[in-house]
């Protein structure tokens, strides 16, 4: 493996402290060995499971079932009435098809606390989880991830943006 | 939804893959400092004599550290000649004409394997009392770090606080979809980067020696918390739970961290060793969100964020568990918690009438202050000696640093020349 080397200054190297000039105490400054590759690949995606194409429902075709998104209001999880009908016709499918499994991502506007983001994203994706749950599906089918503010669909920086991505996706595991 | 080799293979991945670029001779970030009303001490710093032997300029780097903390003028000595080496050499009347309090005369001293020592005195300009006398050494290529301490040295003397011109600060730049973790000198010069992945990198903690940085990733395609070793890049994964692993911080003697799990459910505050052994331990039960710990410098509470009131504010609670109590008021968000280095001051971020601001709370009389007028501020952190308060805003929608002097007088902005820059850390005094 290529080695590199890189002298990071970790520790104060000096100190000394007199009233008369005097020679300061020098710790060693030898450069720390690094033995790692210059680029960081992200490791393998362990999420991905295996089900096969054609398992999940067409986006954004048709009906209830071609719609994946909830929407919420500012630093709120509430899932409106008007999302009901999606989210319950994504129910009766995962009801119909054991084999098939979701991930709920929970999604936030840029304004605000990262972490604070994160938790919230993640109890969005669990408010759509509760109503499935509800339904009878399966936990096992179900998996919820929180993004937070993270990954932005809109990149803008007003109010359309921010409502755009206010969001829960309900995505199928290998679509 | 995972298997155990799939699990370990990804750990190996993480451990092998942390990286390590060479350290930039400019500066990534570009810095521009604003001070109002604030008195300022001239102060001239003439050129150490032989510093061209070394080849590079200490004097000027510190000069540049003292006139960025917005408490010093500099007093232009460039065209002395010949350059003095020490008081013996000195005209400091010539100095106390042109205005300076105090006048700082150096000389540097090659030393062999391409090292310098550098000796300097501060002199007192009025009284002509010498205030001090230090000498600091250091490899060639560490001529900043070795002016930082001299900068810090005579910032002390003459302020009576601690210099933080030696520290070093640790942020999140993105560009497109790759995202960096780097770490650089206070003054945004020496810039490396500790890792870079498509995913995004949040929360950087350094560890209470700055050895170590805990932080989130998502390379994983959610998010984990690792800690990582700034000079090997060896990676340890600390919280790997289902669901959401985020918000470390680290308890003050370096061996416990606080991370936020949503294993149970609901994202909550959960207690973990450092080595990643053990079992992590329940720290807060509530059916809300508890997130953002960090500790208080003794070790005994951590401030947290929690909506558990219906918004979201800041709480207190011990260390060894108990009734949380609420700290923040007034607002519907209060968020982002950190404490002074003596424990005595809140800073976090705050929303008013649909603005964030970073606000700071005496902890004891209660008071806030606002620090800022942008309206998108984040990640507030305290410097190691409590004067100032880094942050991250947005100014024309992009991502940049900045800071402000704890009385607000002195602010200075950092920013990248592309992309967006956040989530800063200030580090520890190293020693």
């Amino acid at each position: 493996m290529k080695k590199t080397y890189l002298a990071i200054v970790l520790t104060a190297l000096l100190a000394a402290c007199s009233t008369t000039p005097t020679s300061a105490p020098v710790a060693e400054q030898t450069p720390q060995s690094a033995a790692q590759p210059a680029v960081v690949a992200a490791a393998q995606p362990i999420v991905n499971g295996n089900v096969s194409a054609g398992l999940y429902p067409a986006k954004g075709v048709g009906g209830a079932l071609g719609d994946r998104s909830v929407f919420y209001d500012f630093d709120n999880y509430t899932v409106k009435d008007q999302y009901r009908p999606m989210v319950d016709a994504h129910g009766g499918f995962l009801l119909g098809n054991k084999a098939a499994k979701a991930t709920l991502q929970g999604n936030c506007d840029e304004r605000g606390s990262r972490e604070y983001n994160l938790a919230l994203g993640q109890r969005r994706a669990d408010s759509v989880r509760k109503i499935l749950v509800a339904k009878g599906v399966s936990d096992n089918q179900i998996e919820t991830i929180s993004f937070g503010k993270e990954k932005p669909r809109n990149p803008g920086h007003d109010a359309a943006a921010w409502g755009e991505n206010r969001r829960t996706d309900i995505v199928y595991q290998g679509e | 939804m995972k298997n155990k080799f799939l699990l370990q293979l990804s750990l190996l991945l993480l451990t092998l893959l942390a990286l390590l670029v060479t350290p930039l001779v400019h500066a990534e970030l570009t810095l521009e400092i604003n001070v109002q009303g604030a008195h300022q001490t001239p102060i001239a710093v003439l050129p150490f004599a032989r510093e061209a032997s070394v080849g590079n300029s200490v004097s000027k780097v510190v000069g540049a550290d003292l006139a960025r903390s917005g408490l010093f003028t500099l007093v232009d000595g460039s065209d002395i000649n010949p350059v003095p080496s020490d008081v013996s050499d000195l005209k400091i009347d010539t100095w106390k004409t042109r205005g300076a309090s105090y006048v700082v005369v150096g000389n540097v001293t090659e030393q062999p394997n391409r090292r310098f020592e550098a000796r300097f005195r501060l002199l007192d300009a009025n009284t002509q009392v010498s205030r001090m006398s230090l000498a600091f050494s250091g490899s060639n290529e560490q001529y900043r770090l070795v002016a930082h301490h001299i900068a810090d040295a005579i910032f002390e003397n003459i302020t009576g606080d601690k210099g933080v011109f030696s520290t070093r600060i640790a942020y999140i730049t993105k560009n497109g979809k790759a995202r960096s973790l780097k770490v650089a000198d206070s003054d945004a010069f020496n810039e490396q980067t500790m890792l870079t992945a498509n995913e995004p990198i949040i929360s950087p903690r350094w560890s209470p020696d700055g050895t170590r940085m805990a932080y989130v990733t998502f390379e994983l395609k959610r998010p984990i918390v690792v800690v990582q070793v700034l000079t090997t890049g060896a990676r340890k994964i600390i919280a790997n739970y289902k669901g959401n692993n985020s918000a470390p911080a680290w308890a003050p003697d370096g061996k416990q961290l606080a991370v936020v799990l949503s294993k149970d459910g609901i994202a909550q505050i959960y207690l973990v060793t450092t080595d990643g052994t053990g079992v992590a331990r329940r720290l807060t039960s509530s059916s809300s969100i508890d997130t953002e710990p960090v500790f208080t410098p003794d070790g005994q509470f951590i401030y947290f964020t929690s909506d558990r009131g219906g918004s979201p504010q800041i709480y207190r609670v011990a260390v060894t568990g108990g009734d949380p109590q609420r700290v923040t008021f007034g607002s519907n968000y209060c968020v982002s918690p950190r404490l002074s280095p003596d424990g005595k001051q809140l800073v976090f971020v705050r929303r008013d009438e649909g603005a964030f601001h970073v606000v700071v709370q005496d902890l004891g009389s209660g008071q806030t202050q606002v620090m800022t007028e942008s309206g998108l501020d984040e990640s507030p952190t305290f410097a190691p000696n409590g004067r100032s308060i880094l942050y991250s805003t947005q100014v024309q929608d992009r991502g940049i640093l900045a800071i402000v002097s704890s009385d607000g007088r002195i602010r200075q902005k950092l920013t990248t020349q592309t992309g967006d820059v956040y989530e800063p850390v200030w580090g520890p005094y190293v020693q």
